[in-house]
């Protein structure tokens, strides 16, 4: 492959997630003429805002050399607990206060995981399988179990502002103003990871922690934030899901997991940890929403939906453990024209 | 040897206990500007616990680290750093999922306690070292698709991106070719006119002398002797390490002209690795394959084993003719294989010797049918066989084979495959990384394993190894039998020339 199209494909197949991206529009267009709409262009979008602030959670911690299965408990622990306490009427708190308290709540639950891995050097799968029940336990138990219908009027508010309102021939195509936040925290992810020491050593760790350790990064220390961030990622992910539902319910979010972290290691996220992007990753959440999305159009029925993106989750980390198996011959090859060369 | 100047690194009087166990018992050293010191000795003769104690991981119980004239009853890790020592691990503890640039310039940025990281700012940094050393390296590569000689090279330029000042290398040439090792001396040489003193640790005698001003010479955690390298030779460093002489000499016992043929290939080829590869090999007699790294000799050994299947050729055992296309096929046909990277293939690091020496022949102690249960008391038996013919140095068989020494765990994975009782008896690389006196004590054990009857077939690029036991010596040039030695031919000028040529 010449540099150029090796540039093209990026450095975690990017390139290549796109290119699928773009045959799939067109080939839906092909068989549904209902596909290549602006209302099903912001259906997609609208049905990524959310995953995609959990897939920036999932995909930090994956680099890592993790795995968290805790944090959409987290999320809607921290979201229900919020509009739980704000209560209702006029005197609730504005929207700053309860953002913050929802992020405070997913900080201290991510602490929790954190402090078990990073202190008592635990599986992180085990360990984050134990809490997610533990923390919907605690939410259904000690907070609530009742469906809440009617939101605090700071968030309810935000619920129906549109960024852009687009009417066409049929219904009108609205794109919520919460898509501001799966951007925006797009930039700070992409930045967190690519321009700073932690972002640097979460890298560092997730390739060989021992490593980390004799390079004198602080292993323990990196890893609680880790999770303390993710924590706090997924609790921003419950509340925009709170606003965009316009109800919270403590029955939501536990048990989507599978298809973010599926989106995730699409995207090309390493699942042993080291590799992954920030664009991957929101191409990935794309993809799984966008196949989603098709599948409904063209009639497969929902319980096909879940199978395909398991499908689709095997295939992301088959092809990883194939580029894996690539590389090593590459090197053989490389050592074999090296001592050819210096046979001459 | 700059005898004007202050040494960079002295140690004065270093005593180490290990639980009443004298690991160091008053060791001095000194380490001067521009010259490369070699630390050479058996394994567990106390070299790793002084370089511990000088990088500051260990604490000495006694004795004093003088580091440009300053004096310390111990060292800690950031310390030895900020005093310019860099230790360059046999692991080089880089991370393969970075780029060279990277891994060059980050753990400086570390120490430094930067908050954040500037691709912009630290690229011109590693580009700098990489220059000044006129190395060829691709900064933008991930270190995990690197050969092992340029992850060795990153790893030095990172510690001189740290300004280091003493380098202490731990094996540095284990994983090289001999060019890759002759690469590694030049940019030894450049380090020594940088004014950096080097330290080697290393059990290769002849690279030793080649590279070293200075030899100390360590045994039962004392030091033997400290020698220009001008005044010793191969055999005085044997005889300093282990106490007695060393004999490399060759020793061949003759097999007997009626031996059957007990491994014949013919025609083997696979396209890209080697190609019409044909010899025999007969019950009593050690075959040498040698040849230069990525020449075919070790895909060669690897198809005979079934990991790498051959696409053409035949494999006859025993008269037989055998379609190895995995390691099973290979395992019933009678073919034993002891692979080069013992530690990530050969062993479970974590179960005990016994559980390892059974590992692969545990269908041959099972009970008759119908019970179809294992056997304990034959396994027992076995294991406390081969425990004892191969000498194996642990307290008991229940230890745990990370605990050994390099030299013991190869001998337990001799004894995981003498346990299948093996017809041909397959080698890559059997005493690499092993010390001298090991070495030729399991050169022994592999004559008395022939002289039983076995083939063995020997995969090497150590010339003296292959000289003291093999019979014939296949030399492999790309993919390629180019000739076949025999007797007063097995000679390391005719090999060498022959691989290179």
């Amino acid at each position: 492959m010449s540099a150029r199209l090796l540039a093209l494909r990026g450095s975690n197949n990017e390139g290549v997630l796109a290119a699928v991206l773009v045959v799939l529009v067109i080939v839906m267009s092909a068989v549904s003429p209902s596909f290549f709409t602006v209302g099903t262009l912001a259906a997609v979008v609208r049905s990524s805002i959310v995953p995609v602030i959990f897939a920036l959670a999932v995909l930090i911690v994956i680099v890592s050399g993790g795995i968290d299965v805790s944090f959409a408990a987290i999320a809607i622990f921290a979201a229900y607990t919020t509009v739980k306490v704000s209560g209702r009427g006029e005197a609730t708190a504005p929207l700053i206060v309860l953002v913050l308290m929802a992020l405070a709540i997913g900080a201290v639950l991510g602490l929790v995981n954190g402090a078990l891995i990073a202190r008592f050097r635990l599986p992180t799968l085990i360990v984050t399988l134990g809490t997610q029940s533990v923390f919907k336990g605690a939410l259904l138990t000690y907070i609530g179990s009742r469906y809440i219908a009617d939101l605090p009027p700071s968030m309810d508010r935000f619920s129906k502002t549109n960024l852009l309102s687009v009417h066409t021939s049929g219904s009108p195509a609205n794109l919520s103003l919460m898509v501001v936040v799966p951007l925006a925290l797009a930039v700070f992810v992409w930045w967190l990871m690519r321009n700073t020491m932690f972002g640097r050593g979460v890298y560092a760790i997730g390739g060989d922690v021992e490593a980390a350790r004799r390079a004198g990064f602080r292993v323990v220390r990196s890893q609680l934030l880790v999770y303390v961030l993710v924590g706090m990622l997924a609790a921003a992910g419950g509340v925009v899901y709170v606003i965009l539902g316009r109800n919270a319910n403590p029955q939501d979010l536990v048990g989507g997991e599978l298809d973010i972290i599926a989106a995730v290691v699409l995207g090309g996220a390493s699942i042993f940890g080291g590799r992954g992007s920030v664009g991957g990753t929101v191409l990935g959440v794309l993809l799984v929403q966008l196949i989603n999305n098709s599948l409904l159009l063209v009639g497969v029925p929902a319980a096909w939906q879940r199978a395909a993106v398991g499908v689709l989750l095997v295939i992301g980390v088959g092809v990883q453990a194939a580029t894996a198996k690539r590389t090593n011959r590459r090197v053989l090859v490389y050592n074999t024209l090296d001592t050819v060369e210096v046979a001459r | 040897m700059s005898d004007a100047g202050t040494p960079m690194l002295e140690v004065r009087d270093i005593v180490k206990t290990f639980g009443g166990v004298h690991a160091l018992s008053g060791v001095s050293l000194q380490l001067d500007a521009g010259t490369v010191h070699c630390l050479a000795g058996e394994n567990g003769c106390g070299k790793s616990t002084l370089i511990k104690i000088i990088s500051g991981v260990e604490r000495p119980d006694s004795g004093q680290i003088v580091v440009g004239g300053a004096e310390h009853d111990h060292m800690t890790p950031s310390g030895a750093m900020d005093a310019g020592i860099q230790v360059i691990y046999q692991d080089f503890s880089l991370f393969g999922n970075l780029t060279v640039a990277e891994n060059i310039v980050l753990t400086g940025e570390v120490a430094a306690h930067r908050a954040l990281y500037s691709r912009r700012r630290l690229r011109p940094a590693a580009e700098r070292i990489v220059r000044e050393l006129g190395l060829n390296l691709d900064l933008d590569e991930d270190v995990e698709r690197l050969s092992v000689a340029d992850k060795q090279l990153t790893a030095i330029c990172r510690a001189l991106v740290h300004d280091a000042r003493i380098i202490i290398m731990d094996e540095p040439t284990t994983a090289l070719t001999r060019t890759e090792v002759k690469r590694l001396f030049e940019v030894v040489r450049q380090l020594t006119e940088r004014g950096v003193a080097l330290m080697f640790v290393s059990h290769k005698l002849d690279e030793v002398l080649q590279v070293a001003q200075t030899v100390t010479i360590m045994r039962n955690g004392v030091r033997v002797l400290t020698a220009p390298a001008g005044e010793l030779d191969q055999a005085s460093i044997g005889r300093y390490m282990t106490g007695h002489d060393i004999d490399e000499s060759r020793l061949v016992a003759p097999v007997a002209a009626d031996a059957p043929t007990v491994l014949e290939v013919r025609d083997l080829t696979l396209p890209g690795a080697y190609r019409d590869v044909s010899f025999v090999l007969r019950r009593g007699e050690i075959l040498g394959i040698t040849g230069l790294l990525g020449s075919g000799r070790s895909e060669i050994a690897e198809s005979l084993f079934g990991v790498l299947p051959a696409q053409s050729g035949t494999i006859a055992v025993d008269g037989q003719d055998r379609a190895i296309r995995s390691i099973d096929d290979a395992v019933a046909a009678g073919i034993g294989y002891v692979p080069e990277d013992r530690l990530s293939k050969g062993l479970f690091m974590d179960a005990s010797i016994a559980d390892n020496i059974i590992a692969s022949s545990l269908d041959a102690y099972r009970r008759r049918r119908p019970s179809r249960l294992l056997d304990r008391r034959r396994i027992a038996e076995t294991i406390a066989d081969l425990f004892g013919r191969l000498r194996i140095k642990a307290p008991d068989v229940s230890s745990r084979v990370r605990s050994l020494s390099g030299g013991n765990a190869q001998r337990v994975v001799l004894a995981k495959w003498l346990a299948t009782r093996p017809k041909v008896l397959i080698l890559n690389g059997p005493t690499v990384g092993v010390d001298v006196g090991s070495k030729s004590e399991i050169l022994q054990i592999l004559r008395q394993e022939a002289a039983d009857g076995r083939g063995v077939l020997i995969v090497s690029d150590d010339v003296p190894e292959l000289m003291a036991v093999c019979h014939r010596v296949l030399v492999v040039r790309q993919g390629v039998v180019v000739r076949e030695l025999e007797g007063a031919d097995i000679d390391p000028e005719i090999i060498q020339r022959t691989m290179a040529a």
